[in-house]
């Protein structure tokens, strides 16, 4: 029951978020328009500042960054900042492991969840409840709330400071499942018929059939996990040890510049820029599939 | 429920196979190891386990840093929420009109959603800086009080807590808006004509009507700010000063794996599993109940 509501409430934050896309350009009231316009450039002005502050720290030179008043232009020191950077947190390195995470996690639970929630939808096997309803429990437990022992379990396999170890714990969730399942139960009866009809075996109606009217989920999914993936922190920071495996987002915490240091914060917001990037990069791009995802995610 | 398809006796198990042995690998087993290690505290050279039943419990009860992280923990999602939801419903009620370019607005909102709550923090903490930042520069012609977060337990808490209102206002106002544009006019114009002003219009008709995006932003904003702000505070404060920033997830971070009391770490994890199973709850039958459709 509860579960059914849930779906309806997120139901219609998704008509409601798809309304935004086509509004009607009528106005009744011009001074409301303005008012709308006014409130909403100044948000997204102060929202965009931090970003915006950050940018032109990270172009200017240790003179400039440590001067009163603040400089709120941008400088010279791009190029040399952003070279500093890549250099000393060896940014190359750390961006190649945060891909690899990110995509790793994102192909990987995908693919792993349209099998499941395949097998749950169109089969019917002995243990099916059993298995519905442990993956159905992993929706409520994050991984921060079981560190130790994720981390000894990581042990024992002998994956510590490894891809397997940065990844695969991060897939165990059911999110993708559920949305798969919600998603095929959705598909009329008489699609599977017809492919039956056609002599089509049960791999060959999910590669032929399923895959292609998946895609809209999912495009959403990747984003999601994309993002999780490539921004997640605690995990990498507790599973890698070598400088190598770490990923971008703990690995430049060696270049903000603590209180005893040389206050270079404009090579450490060289290098936030460049760990920030490719998620809002993702997110920009894929906008559609990334409000669709947000929502049927959140269980 | 769908009707079952297809026949195969062996082919949906190879189908669920991966899914359930990393489910059962990396879920249920640490889950139940958590509870079996909360149980139990290593000898004091470390080099074996003496089982001590509820003592890890009883002990995170009467620890007074344990408590307070406690009440960090809820004061920080209470101020995340509460003060980030707020700020995004005024901001939409009031500019909630017919107008063009609703979608690069959204465009133009959503991007923080992709930044790390960790690089968030370091955004914000040059904002911050005492000696180089924007904001204590600008409030030094106000007071002469040191803005010094370094220093200040409250100022590093309201550092962490801007910082996670703004990776998540973006998208709080946006969901809003959109909630907003799903309401008929004509409601608002009824009520309107019976003579009810604008306050009364927002109490009475458009608060009631948005209760599923409230309720949507609620529980994503409570889990965001509970369990996935970990690296806000270890890049940006450290839990400090003192331990005024250490939420629950940071202190279970610190005692098992800085401070080696894998017990006292695992039962903490367990009291985090009890915290989720109770919002969970919580959150179902406020679903049922409450909200209006």
């Amino acid at each position: 029951m509860a579960v059914s509501t849930r779906a309806a409430t997120a139901g219609d934050a998704v008509a409601a978020a798809e309304i935004i896309g086509r509004v009607p350009a009528t106005r009744r009231r011009d001074w409301s328009g303005a008012i709308a316009h006014a409130i909403l450039v100044a948000s997204v002005v102060m929202l965009a500042f931090p970003l915006y502050y950050a940018f032109v720290i990270s172009t200017q030179t240790l003179d400039e960054v440590t001067s009163l008043p603040p400089k709120l232009v941008p400088s010279t020191h791009m190029l040399q900042n952003y070279a500093d950077a890549w250099t000393r947190a060896k940014m190359g390195r750390l961006l190649l492991n945060s891909a690899i995470v990110a995509l790793a996690v994102a192909i990987g639970k995908i693919a792993i969840s349209l099998l499941s929630a395949f097998a749950i939808v169109y089969f019917n096997f002995r243990g099916k409840q059993l298995v519905f309803w442990m993956i159905f429990i992993t929706l409520m437990l994050p991984v921060p709330v079981r560190i130790v022992s994720t981390y000894q379990v990581i042990s024992v396999l002998g994956w510590v400071d490894t891809y397997w170890g940065l990844t695969v714990p991060l897939m165990a969730s059911a999110t993708g499942t559920f949305l798969f399942r919600q998603y095929y139960q959705t598909i009329p009866d008489s699609l599977a018929e017809a492919a039956q009809l056609d002599g089509a075996g049960p791999l060959r109606f999910l590669w032929s059939f399923l895959l292609p009217l998946s895609k809209a989920n999912i495009a959403a999914l990747f984003v999601i996990l994309f993002v999780y993936g490539w921004n997640d922190y605690l995990w990498p920071l507790i599973v890698t040890n070598s400088p190598e495996m770490r990923t971008a987002v703990i690995g430049i915490d060696s270049l903000i510049p603590r209180t005893s240091q040389l206050p270079e914060w404009n090579v450490a917001m060289a290098a936030a820029m460049m760990v920030l990037l490719p998620p809002v990069v993702v997110i920009v791009v894929m906008q559609r599939w990334f409000v669709k995802g947000l929502i049927e995610t959140e269980k | 429920m769908k009707r079952t398809v297809f026949r195969n006796r062996w082919l949906p198990y190879v189908l669920v196979a991966p899914q359930v042995i990393i489910t059962v690998v990396f879920f249920y087993w640490p889950a139940l190891d958590s509870v079996r290690l909360s149980l139990y505290r290593a000898s004091p050279f470390g080099d074996r386990m003496i089982f001590v039943g509820w003592g890890n419990f009883a002990r995170l009860f009467n620890d007074a840093a344990y408590l307070r992280s406690a009440l960090t923990s809820v004061m920080f999602a209470f101020f995340v929420t509460v003060i980030g939801l707020a700020l995004a419903l005024v901001l939409a009620a009031l500019a909630n009109a017919k107008i063009r370019g609703l979608t690069i607005y959204r465009s133009l909102l959503l991007w923080p959603y992709g930044i790390a709550p960790a690089i968030a923090g370091i955004l914000w903490l040059f904002i911050f800086h005492p000696s180089y930042g924007v904001l204590p520069y600008v409030l030094s012609f106000v007071t002469a009080y040191q803005f010094n977060w370094f220093l200040k337990g409250w100022v590093a808490m309201t550092l962490i807590i801007v910082a996670a209102i703004w990776k998540q206002f973006g998208y709080n106002l946006a969901f809003y808006l959109a909630g907003l544009q799903a309401i008929p006019g004509s409601v608002l114009e009824a009520a309107s004509v019976d003579g009810a002003g604008p306050i009364r219009r927002f109490f009475a008709i458009t608060f009631p009507l948005l209760s599923p995006v409230t309720f949507f932003l609620f529980t994503l904003n409570m889990t965001f700010s509970f369990f996935e702000t970990f690296g806000l505070v270890h890049a940006v404060t450290q839990g400090g000063p003192g331990d005024a920033t250490s939420i629950l997830v940071f202190r279970a971070w610190k005692d098992g794996f800085e401070g080696l009391q894998l017990g006292y770490s695992a039962a903490q994890s367990v009291l985090l599993m009890l915290l989720v199973v109770a919002l969970t709850a919580a959150q179902f039958r406020f679903a049922e109940k409450k909200v209006t459709y």
